[in-house]
């Protein structure tokens, strides 16, 4: 090993990971080789709401190619549970979600019968022999008429299809409503969203009869904890269950979950075993079946002095969790609540929130997952108290920001942010910008009678999840540093990174660590057979908490081969073994690590109670969340004849702690700010009042497009946490959730000269347009 | 996704594939690009006994950008045309339109022919057919070549002129005089159709008297259209900045019933015809942008 070398960490190393999905060699679910595969095709509601009144499969099952065919009845008879939701909430109305529907469909989409054949094509086709009869049934579809006396009930046996209230509140909010100069209130609408990774949802299962072993490739994010609940629904135990999962080609929380196809193959590989089932969602399935994101209504109130101030917030919301709660469902609009009063001191705060049911696909987390409801308002609230006092939006948040000496700062939520300087990543933002100048450019462009809109977002976002305290199944992270006889470094991490590039930043900190070249070492992950347990990657969390765990393994790992280097160069002790650039220093001797792992292994000359080999496993459990904050500061030009929204800028500025790889953190940046682009602007799950999913394809759902994309301006300051010994916060989500609010207030803030000063997402074209038309007549 | 079963031919000669749509009836159809008639099966919305591949038919898929009218073959891919440089000199809005379908790896399947004969009332072929009053040529089992004037064409919500099996098997477009020509296009954000779009061709000379004026509009109306009242307002006049004002203002005349949905009104609709319009009109007559 050659000596000094500049450290990978905090360099642009390229991804490791891209050569091999860039040339097409990646291995997802469907490019996995089995022998004597068999195809599952799923039978799916076309209706909203309807009781099943009969359901013929006998066509079906005489269909040429077709193996099984299965119902709940099935399911039932062999006693395999439901689809579990592990964020209950107290009092919670939990309905029976069984993984075929029984008795009633609740959704478009919902699985009814799975069928197994000999190819996809003879599956899909045994489809459509299946003959229903159905009884439709009036839908829940709009969430207020939902929980209004007389909706039709999702689930009957529940009397309302209200699911649940929380609340969160601290200090006296009527007192401080009282005394407050201004009070605004706004009603928000956080429209739903169709996560749409590009690999949409797979699996294939298959039961081995003979070793009783179940083993299911999966697209998830969370493989240990899908196998914990899978060995649970199915009653098999957990050690004879392995959960898979290969590449992920991306999940942005719609593979944080865990779903009733997962449930469904797993049962039919146990029908059907050895031969091995597949299932692949098509683009529609995907639409229709996989979670959806957001799906919030809210009512946000805030009191603010004449100075502009804000002394209290009050919020008033009312999730959508869709036929069924999902996973984590009921817990993300909580995060909304902890998050509420944002990167501001804010005396007293209260959130309301109410969970219904409703006849469509579940909600659950999609990236932000909760947070970037929390920051979307409360930026736009502040630049309504901006608007009312006449004051810059600007120095609003300056003066709501608490001051770099507060931290750690203790919010009116009763979180604690570990660290922040919020003044000064705006004013980077502004000065990247050019603030002054681009409202001059405002006011000159008005004048020719140009559109232009200036609009800043703050936010600080919650990271890292979490202290095992704040999650059902634990919040630490996992990680095994495993010097082989040959010197080479594996890794195993139990998060399970799908496009965050955790392979190559985990790689650069090991290499480090560890003096060897990036090459030498291997990050391996997914596979709950080849890697210690561990929580998996969400939240923001696999690098602040699952890097970290890596650290204290390097640690270890580093500790004991100092032990072995002691004794084979005679030193006194292990403290007395310098490492460095990967070579072992005693007593005017070295030993590379690569021959240090080799006598670890071989064990022919061991110091006294030393075990060989040379591994260590690490498991974290971080005291707090982290708190990633910045600024974005967008520009837009809306044209007043058609109501086109063209971004002419955008500057981002963002903290996330200590950088590992600077290349990571812009690609991540740069996605979540797209994906919010996409919300802001054009992205939303259409259902009519039927409760048909009208954005069913990509014909009518409209993502974000290359050409939709400005360039991007970022840069960032460094404020370290001390949550963890990396100084890392996280930055998965940050652009998404920083980046809705400065589009929107871009765009309200061109539309000022009409009276604007809301406008719901996305900002459909003719929706500004008619503003326009309105603000023009008034 | 997976379509019905079906079964495939691909026919050399069209000749060939005429005897095989006459004796397979009904239930053949012929597979251009596939663009739109391979979601349709894959969704199970439409299904086919047989599907007939024009694209291993030479002539069907031949440009003649030299002669006049230009020629081409109905199983021309966009991309095709799009990067034909010999299009572009002769005939500059073919290549725009073009240009602007979909994205690449649409324009490098769909085909001219496929557009026209699918007629979605938000393709964009269509309009530029309509604009540059293009001649489609038809032929049916046996019968001679039948040619149908473009503003023909267009008979209702995705129906066309063409009876069953015939194919669509030529375009031929006169050479615009000199003038210009435009298309302008609002995209709808999902599927990059056309929410309201609209070609203009105008030959004028120095005097910038509009000796024609043709308009095609489409994504408005359940069929594509041209634009009569416009051409009116036009023809015989200089094209000054109220005259095309006011021509503009008549793109949308005589449509009743707007296409309406998710992504625009009727009403807005109505609206984008007209605004691009006068910019289309703009910029066939070299006008600065507004
Ligand atoms: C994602 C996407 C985006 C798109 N965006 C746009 C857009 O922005 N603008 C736009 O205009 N179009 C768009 N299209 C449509 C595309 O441009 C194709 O031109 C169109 O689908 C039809 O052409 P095709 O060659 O694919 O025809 P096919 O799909 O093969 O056939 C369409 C129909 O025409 C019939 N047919 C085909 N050829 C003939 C013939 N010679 N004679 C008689 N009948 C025939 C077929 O039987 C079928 O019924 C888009 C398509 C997709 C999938």
């Amino acid at each position: 090993m050659s000596a000094a070398r500049e450290p990978y960490v905090g360099r642009r190393v390229k991804r490791t990971e891209d050569p091999r999905l860039i040339r097409g060699l990646a291995h997802y679910v469907d490019d996995l080789r089995f022998a004597d595969l068999l195809h599952v095709s799923i039978v799916r509601s076309m209706y909203a709401h309807a009781r099943i009144v009969s359901l013929d499969l006998a066509a079906a099952r005489s269909a040429a190619g077709v193996v099984d065919v299965v119902t709940v009845e099935d399911l039932d008879r062999a006693r395999i549970g439901d689809v579990p939701c592990a964020a209950s909430m107290a009092g919670m109305k939990t309905p029976a979600h069984r993984p075929l529907a029984r008795g009633k469909v609740r959704f478009v989409g919902e699985p009814v019968a799975a069928i197994v054949a000999t190819s996809a094509y003879a599956a899909r086709d045994a489809v459509d022999l299946v003959s229903f009869e159905f009884d439709p049934l009036d839908a829940a579809v709009d969430l207020e008429k939902a929980l209004a006396p007389g909706s039709p009930l999702v689930h009957e046996e529940l009397g309302t299809n209200k699911a649940f209230e929380w609340s969160v509140a601290s200090g006296d909010l009527d007192a401080v409503f009282k005394s407050a100069a201004k009070v605004l209130t706004q009603r928000i609408v956080h429209q739903r969203l169709i996560p749409c990774p590009m690999e949409p949802r797979g699996c294939v299962a298959q039961y081995l009869p003979g070793e009783r072993q179940l083993t299911l490739w999966t697209s998830t994010q969370i493989p240990h904890l899908v196998r914990t609940a899978l060995a649970a629904v199915l009653g098999l135990a957990e050690n004879r269950v392995r959960v898979v999962a290969p590449e992920v080609g991306g999940g942005f929380g719609a593979k944080l979950n865990f779903y009733a196809e997962e449930i469904l193959l797993s049962v039919l590989a146990m029908r059907l075993g050895p031969r091995p089932v597949k299932w692949i969602a098509t683009r529609r399935e995907d639409f229709a079946a996989t979670i959806h994101g957001r799906g919030q209504l809210g009512m946000i109130e805030g009191a603010a002095d004449a100075e502009g101030r804000l002394l209290g917030i009050r919020y008033r919301s009312i999730q959508d969790l869709g036929a069924y709660p999902q996973l984590l469902a009921p817990a993300i609009p909580t995060l909304t609540g902890l998050m509420l009063p944002g990167c501001y001191k804010v005396g007293a705060m209260r959130m309301d929130l109410t969970g219904v049911y409703t006849n469509k696909m579940s909600t659950d987390a999609y990236r932000g997952a909760g947070r970037p409801e929390a920051t979307y308002q409360i930026e736009r609230l502040i630049d309504l108290v901006a608007d009312e006092l006449k004051l810059d939006p600007v120095e609003v948040r300056r003066r709501n920001f608490p001051a770099a000496s507060e931290f750690p700062f203790k919010t009116a939520s009763g979180l604690t942010y570990d660290s922040g300087d919020y003044r000064r990543a705006m004013d980077k933002a502004l000065a990247l910008a050019g603030y002054e100048k681009l409202r001059a450019e405002q006011q000159s462009a008005r004048l020719e009678g140009r559109l232009l809109g200036v609009g800043v977002s703050s936010y600080v976002e919650i990271c890292a999840l979490g202290p095992s305290a704040a999650l059902a199944a634990g919040g630490w992270e996992s990680a095994t540093v495993r010097i082989e006889p040959s010197g080479k470094v594996t890794v195993l991490t139990g998060a399970s990174p799908h496009g965050q590039g955790q392979e190559t930043s985990f790689a650069q900190l090991a290499a480090d660590f560890l003096g060897t070249d990036l090459d030498d070492v291997i990050v391996k992950h997914g596979d709950t057979a080849e890697v210690q347990y561990g929580i998996g990657t969400f939240g923001s969390r696999a690098t602040a908490v699952g890097g970290t765990a890596l650290w204290h393994a390097l640690g270890r790992v580093v500790e004991k081969a100092k032990r072995l280097a002691a004794h084979l160069l005679g030193a006194a002790s292990a403290e007395a073994v310098g490492f460095e650039g990967g070579v072992f220093v005693a007593n005017g001797k070295t030993l590379t690590l690569a021959e240090l792992a080799t006598a670890a292994h071989h064990a022919k000359s061991l110091p006294e109670g030393f075990e060989p080999g040379l591994q260590a496993t690490y498991a974290f459990e971080p005291k707090n969340f982290t708190f990633p904050f910045g600024t974005h500061v967008c520009v837009v030009e809306v044209d007043r004849n058609t109501g086109d929204v063209r971004i002419v800028r955008y500057v981002a500025v963002d903290d996330c702690g200590r950088v590992l790889n600077p290349l990571l953190v812009d690609g991540q940046v740069h996605g979540g700010i797209v994906q919010a682009l996409g919300q802001a602007l054009f992205e939303e799950a259409v259902y009519d009042e039927g409760g048909q999913l009208v954005t069913g394809t990509f014909m009518d759902y409209a993502l974000p497009r290359a050409h939709d994309c400005p360039r991007f301006e970022t840069d960032r300051t460094e404020t370290p946490t001390d949550v963890n010994p990396l100084g890392v916060k996280g930055v998965g989500e940050a652009g998404t959730i920083g980046a809705t609010p400065a589009i929107v207030n871009a765009v309200v803030d061109a539309l000022e000269p009409f009276g604007v000063r809301h406008v719901d997402m996305p900002l459909r074209p003719e929706k500004i347009w008619r503003l326009i038309q309105a603000g023009g007549k008034a | 996704m997976i379509p019905a079963p079906f079964d495939y031919a691909a026919p050399r000669t069209i000749d060939q594939a005429l005897a095989a749509l006459a004796e397979g009836g009904e239930g053949t159809k012929p597979l251009a690009g596939g663009q739109s008639l391979i979601p349709v099966l894959k969704l199970r919305l439409g299904s086919a006994e047989r599907l007939l591949d024009l694209g291993r038919i030479p002539e069907l898929r031949a440009i003649r950008a030299d002669g006049d009218p230009l020629v081409f073959g109905a199983a021309a891919t966009h991309a095709a045309i799009e990067d034909s440089a010999a299009v572009r000199a002769a005939c500059p809005l073919f290549s725009e339109v073009a240009g602007r379908i979909g994205d690449r790896q649409i324009r490098n399947r769909g085909t001219l022919g496929g557009s026209l004969a699918h007629a979605d009332p938000a393709a964009d072929w269509p309009a530029a057919v309509l604009a540059l009053e293009a001649v489609l040529v038809a032929r049916g089992p046996g019968k001679v070549a039948r040619s149908i004037a473009a503003r023909e064409f267009f008979r209702g919500l995705m129906s066309t002129a063409l009876a069953p099996g015939e194919l669509l098997v030529e375009v031929r477009v006169r050479r615009p005089g000199a003038g210009g020509t435009a298309y302008q296009k609002v995209r709808q954000s999902a599927s990059g159709f056309a929410i309201a779009g609209v070609a203009v061709v105008l030959e004028y000379g120095a005097d910038r008297v509009c000796k024609r004026a043709g308009v095609g509009v489409t994504g408005v109306a359940d069929r594509p259209y041209a634009a009569l009242a416009v051409e009116k307002a036009l023809t015989g006049r200089r094209l000054d900045e109220a005259t095309l004002a006011a021509a503009a203002a008549l793109v949308v005349e005589g449509v009743k019933d707007p296409l309406s949905d998710l992504h625009a009104s009727g009403e807005y609709r109505l609206h984008l015809a007209r605004v691009h319009g006068e910019r289309a009109l703009r910029r066939a007559a070299g006008l600065a942008p507004a």
